[in-house]
C-alpha cells in the first residue's frame, strides 16, 4: 500500500483569496511592528497602515471582477457575489478603522490589537462571502466571530463591555455548534461538504449537483441539515428567534465596533445565505422557503415592535438591525436575480448608514460612552446642527424614506419578492416599516423639539470621525438620488452556479 | 434508507447513557461509605487552599503558559507528517510549511515582545 503515489499537486490559484491574504499579512505586520517598535501615544501609523491594507484589499477584489469560477479544489468561489461583497466589506472596515482611531484616542485606549483584529475580522467576513465549501464557511465564520468577541470587550475598564462580550461569546459558540451539526448532517446526506461539487456528481459530490444530478427521492436528511445551517447563520444575521444576543452585545461594545458588527457581520452572513439558498439549494426552494418566510415575518415584526420601547439608543438601533435582517430576508426568499442584487444593494447601503449612525452616537456619547440614552440626545440640534442633521439622514435612510438609499433598497428587495409571488410577505414588510418609522421619528423629535440638558458636557469632535460621518452621509443621500451605478454593480454580482444539465448558467429565474 | 446508516450511533448513545447512568446508580447503592479526614481532602490538586475566595482575583499565568505551549506543540505535530512525506510534497509542501511557520513566528515575536513569556511583570 503506497498512499504517497496518490498525492497529486493541487492547483494553486490565489486570486480569489488575495484580499484576505493581504489583510492577514498587514494585520500580522501591525502586531509585530507595534509590539517591537511602538513608542509614544500618537501612533497614527497603525490606522494609516490598516487603511492602506483595506484599500489594497478592495483593489485586489475589484481586479477579480468578472471572474466566475471555483478555485482551490472547489473550495473558493471567485464570482460577482464575492467581489461585490469584498469591496463593500473593505469599505466598512475602512470607515471602522478611521472612526476607531478617533474613538480610541479620545478614551486613551488605543492599542495595535484593535486594528489587527478589525483586519482579521474583515478577512474572515470576506472569506465567508467567497466560501464554496461549508468547512471553509465555518472557518471564516469563526475567524471573524472570535475577532469580534475580543473587539466587543475592547473597553477593558468597562464592566458593561465585558458583559456584552461574554454574552456574545457564549451564544456565538452555541450557534457555531448548530452550524457544525448542520455540516455533519450535510456530509452524512451527500458525502461531501461542498456547496457545488464537480462536474461528475458521483466522483465529486456537492449540494448543488447532488440535488440535480443524483436520482434519489430521499432528500430528508439534507433538508434537516439545511435547518441546522439556517439556525447557525440566523444567529449571525440576528433573525428572530435567534436575535437574543444582539441588543446586549451591541449595547456594551465600543460604538465603532457596534456599527461594524451591524454592517459587516450581517453582510457576510447574508452573502453566505444567498450562496447557500439562492444557488446551491435553489432546486429545493419549495422546501426551504416556508422556513425562511416564517423567520422573515417574525424578524420584521419583533424587531420593529421591540425597538419602540427602547430608551438606550444603541439598543434601539440593535432592534432596528434585527428588523432590517427581516427585510433583507425577503430578498433571499424571492430567490431571483432582483432578489440577489436587491439584497446586496440593501446590505451595502444599510451598512454605510448604520456605521454613520453609530459614528454620531460614539461622538455624542462622550468619554467612556456615558451618554447613550435617548434622553441624552435632547435638543442636540441646537448644539451640534451638523451632527444632528447627519444622524437624522441616517435614521431616515433606515426608515426607508425617499431620497435616501434605504428607500431604494427596500423598493428593490420588496419588488423582487412581489415578482416571486410573495406579496403578503411584502405587505407585512411595509406595515412593519411604518411601525419602525415611529421610533426613528421619536429619536428625531427628541433631538429637534426638546431642550438641551444644560449640564451636558461639550463634545470634542475629531477630524477623522467627522470625515467618516460626512462620507457616510454623502453616500446615503448619493445612492438615494443616483442609485443606478451601485444597482448595476449589484446586478452584475451574480452567484456562481452550475449543474450537470446547464453548465455555468446564471441563477435561473425564480418561480 | 439513508437514515438506517445512523442506527448504530443511536444504539451507541443509548448504550453509553445506560452504562454511565447505571454505573453511577449502582456505585451509589452498592459501595460502602466510610468517610475519613484524608478522604475529604482534595486529591492531587496542589496545595490545600487557605480560604474560600471565589470573589478574589488570582493570576492566570499557568493558563497563559498552557495556551502558548499548545500553540507551539501543534506546530511540531504538523511538522512530523510533513517531514515524513517531504519527498512527495516537494516544493508545494515546503512553501506551505514556510508560510505556516512564518505566521507562527510572527505570533511568537508578538508574544515575546508583549511580555507574554515573562513570569514576573
Amino acid at each position: 500500500m503506497n498512499l504517497a503515489q496518490e498525492f497529486s499537486q493541487p492547483e494553486v490559484q490565489l486570486g480569489g483569496i488575495a484580499p484576505e491574504l493581504l489583510l492577514v499579512g498587514v494585520a500580522l505586520i501591525i502586531l509585530v511592528v507595534d509590539a517591537s517598535f511602538g513608542r509614544g501615544d500618537n501612533r497614527w501609523y497603525l490606522a494609516g497602515l490598516s487603511a492602506l491594507g483595506l484599500a489594497g484589499a478592495a483593489a485586489l477584489a475589484i481586479m477579480t471582477w468578472g471572474d466566475n469560477e471555483l478555485q482551490l479544489s472547489n473550495m473558493i468561489a471567485a464570482d460577482g457575489l464575492a467581489a461585490f461583497s469584498k469591496v463593500s466589506l473593505a469599505a466598512f472596515g475602512l470607515l471602522t478603522v478611521l472612526l476607531g482611531r478617533d474613538y480610541l484616542a479620545r478614551d486613551k485606549i488605543e492599542e495595535s490589537e484593535f486594528y489587527a483584529l478589525v483586519l482579521f475580522a474583515v478577512a474572515g467576513m470576506m472569506l465567508m462571502t467567497a466560501a464554496a465549501d461549508l468547512i471553509v464557511m465555518f472557518l471564516a465564520l469563526e475567524t471573524f466571530s472570535v475577532s469580534l468577541y475580543v473587539l466587543v470587550a475592547f473597553r477593558r475598564a468597562s464592566l458593561a463591555s465585558h458583559e456584552s462580550a461574554m454574552k456574545y461569546f457564549l451564544l456565538g459558540a452555541f450557534s457555531s455548534a448548530f452550524f457544525l451539526l448542520g455540516i455533519a448532517l450535510t456530509y452524512g446526506a451527500i458525502g461531501s461538504t461542498n456547496l457545488y461539487g464537480g462536474a461528475d456528481p458521483v466522483a465529486e459530490p456537492g449540494i448543488a449537483n447532488f440535488i440535480t444530478g443524483t436520482p434519489t427521492d430521499d432528500l430528508s436528511l439534507l433538508i434537516v441539515a439545511t435547518g441546522f445551517l439556517v439556525i447557525g447563520l440566523g444567529f449571525k444575521i440576528a433573525a428572530v428567534p435567534f436575535h437574543m444576543w444582539t441588543p446586549d452585545a451591541y449595547q456594551g461594545a465600543p460604538s465603532p465596533i457596534t456599527g461594524f458588527m451591524a454592517a459587516g457581520t450581517k453582510f457576510a452572513a447574508f452573502a453566505a445565505l444567498l450562496r447557500l439558498f439562492d444557488a446551491s439549494l435553489f432546486p429545493l426552494r419549495s422546501e426551504w422557503r416556508p422556513l425562511l418566510i416564517v423567520l422573515a415575518v417574525a424578524t420584521m415584526i419583533a424587531g420593529s415592535v421591540l425597538a419602540i420601547v427602547q430608551e438606550d439608543l444603541k439598543r434601539l438601533l440593535a432592534y432596528s438591525s434585527i428588523a432590517h435582517a427581516g427585510f433583507v430576508l425577503t430578498g433571499v426568499i424571492a430567490a431571483n436575480d432582483r432578489g440577489v442584487s436587491g439584497a446586496l444593494f440593501y446590505l451595502a447601503t444599510y451598512g454605510v448608514a448604520v456605521l454613520g449612525a453609530f459614528a454620531v452616537i460614539s461622538l455624542v456619547a462622550g468619554r467612556d460612552e456615558e451618554r447613550v440614552l435617548l434622553a441624552d440626545h435632547r435638543g442636540l440640534f441646537y448644539e451640534h446642527p451638523l451632527l444632528t442633521t447627519a444622524l437624522t439622514l441616517f435614521l431616515l435612510s433606515l426608515a426607508g424614506v425617499p431620497v435616501t438609499s434605504g428607500f431604494v433598497g427596500k423598493l428593490v428587495v420588496f419588488g423582487a419578492a412581489v415578482e416571486a409571488g410573495y406579496t403578503w410577505v411584502v405587505v407585512v414588510g411595509v406595515l412593519t416599516s411604518a411601525i419602525a418609522a415611529f421610533f426613528y421619528l421619536k429619536v428625531m423629535a427628541t433631538m429637534f423639539l426638546q431642550e438641551r440638558d444644560p449640564d451636558a458636557p461639550a463634545l470634542p469632535v475629531g477630524r477623522l470621525a467627522s470625515g467618516v460621518v460626512a462620507v457616510a452621509a454623502v453616500a446615503t443621500i448619493g445612492f438615494g438620488l443616483a442609485w443606478s451605478p451601485l444597482i448595476n454593480a449589484a446586478e452584475s454580482a451574480t452567484i456562481f452556479f452550475q449543474s450537470p444539465q446547464e453548465q455555468s448558467a446564471p441563477i435561473p429565474p425564480g418561480g | 434508507m439513508i437514515l438506517g446508516d445512523y442506527l448504530p450511533i443511536l444504539f451507541l448513545i443509548i448504550l453509553s447513557t445506560l452504562f454511565a447512568g447505571g454505573s453511577i446508580y449502582a456505585s451509589s447503592k452498592v459501595a460502602p461509605k466510610r468517610s475519613t479526614r484524608a478522604k475529604r481532602l482534595p486529591y492531587e490538586c496542589g496545595i490545600v487552599p487557605e480560604k474560600e475566595s471565589e470573589r478574589e482575583r488570582f493570576p492566570v499565568k499557568f493558563y497563559l503558559v498552557a495556551m502558548l505551549f499548545i500553540i507551539f506543540d501543534i506546530e511540531t505535530v504538523f511538522m512530523y507528517p510533513w517531514a515524513v512525506a517531504f519527498d512527495e510534497l516537494q516544493l508545494f509542501g515546503l512553501v506551505e510549511m514556510v508560510a505556516f511557520i512564518v505566521i507562527l513566528l510572527a505570533a511568537y515575536a508578538y508574544v515575546w515582545k508583549r511580555g507574554g513569556l515573562e513570569w514576573v511583570e
